[in-house]
C-alpha cells in the first residue's frame, strides 16, 4: 500500500522534510511497525524525533494511537505537542 | 464557523455578524489571545505559527460541535491566525452567543482551553535567546482537564 507521511514543527526541521509519499511492505500494518521500520532504516533523527513520548500522531487528520491499523492512501502525520491560542 | 488567516480580524465586524444572526441573543462572550512581548524572562521579537491545513478547521469545529452539545449556544466564531506575528498581535477570536450569558461564559472557556491542547497549531518564538518551538504547557493540559473531570461528576 501507499501512504502520505506529514511532518510537522520541529519533528518536520529536524528531519528537513515535511511530506513524502511511501510504499510499504506488508508487514507494515499499524503505526507502531511504521515508526519501527522508520526508526531502523534511516538515521538517528528518525529515531530521536518519532520515539519521543509525547509524539502526536494523526491519521486521515484525526488523533490516534500507535496501535492504529494502516489502509492504502492513508494521511498519516507525526507531530509534536501543539502549542495554539 | 471556523477560519484559519494570516490577516488580522477586527473584533467590531465579528459581534456585528453574530448579533445579526439571531435577535433571540441575549448574551455575546468574546476572547482574543495576543502576542506578549515576555516568555521565560525571555524578550519576545516575534512569533511564527504553523499548522496543519485541514486538520486544524476539523479539530476546532469537533470543539465547538462538544460545546453546542453541553451548552445551549446560538452561534460561534473562533479566527485563529496563522503565520509571523509580532508582540501585542491578535493571535485568536473566540466568540459564542447564546440566550443567558452564563452559556456563552463557560462555551467560550471550554473551547479556548480545548482549542488550546488539541488543535495542531505550533508556536515558534524569536527571543534574544534565539528562536525556540513552544510545546503544550501543563498548566494548558490542567485546564481542559478540568472540563472531563467536571463531567464526570
Amino acid at each position: 500500500m501507499v501512504i502520505e507521511i506529514l511532518y510537522f514543527a520541529r519533528i518536520r526541521e529536524i528531519l528537513g522534510m515535511g511530506r513524502e509519499q511511501m510504499t510499504l511492505n506488508d508487514d507494515i500494518e499499524d503505526i507502531a511497525s511504521l515508526i519501527d521500520y522508520l526508526c531502523g532504516a534511516r538515521d538517528d533523527r528518525w529515531s530521536s524525533t518519532l520515539q519521543q513520548e509525547n509524539l502526536l500522531i494523526s491519521v486521515n487528520q484525526s488523533m490516534v494511537k500507535a496501535d492504529h491499523g494502516l489502509r492504502d492512501g492513508d494521511e498519516v502525520a507525526f507531530f509534536p505537542p501543539v502549542s495554539g491560542g | 464557523m471556523v477560519i484559519i488567516q494570516e490577516a488580522d480580524f477586527d473584533i467590531a465586524e465579528e459581534v456585528k455578524v453574530l448579533r445579526a444572526q439571531s435577535s433571540e441573543t441575549g448574551a455575546i462572550v468574546t476572547f482574543i489571545g495576543l502576542v506578549r512581548d515576555i516568555s521565560d524572562s525571555d524578550k519576545v521579537s516575534g512569533l511564527y505559527l504553523e499548522h496543519y491545513p485541514g486538520m486544524t478547521e476539523k479539530s476546532i469545529e469537533g470543539i465547538v460541535d462538544a460545546a453546542k452539545s453541553r451548552w445551549q449556544l446560538i452561534g460561534t466564531r473562533v479566527i485563529h491566525r496563522v503565520g509571523q506575528l509580532s508582540p501585542s498581535d491578535q493571535i485568536v477570536l473566540v466568540a459564542v452567543t447564546s440566550q443567558h450569558r452564563k452559556d456563552a461564559f463557560l462555551a467560550c472557556e471550554f473551547i479556548m482551553d480545548y482549542l488550546k491542547t488539541r488543535a495542531p497549531f505550533w508556536k515558534k518564538e524569536q527571543t534574544t535567546e534565539g528562536e525556540r518551538w513552544l510545546e503544550t504547557r501543563s498548566s494548558d493540559v490542567d485546564a481542559a482537564s478540568q472540563w472531563q473531570n467536571e463531567e464526570s461528576c
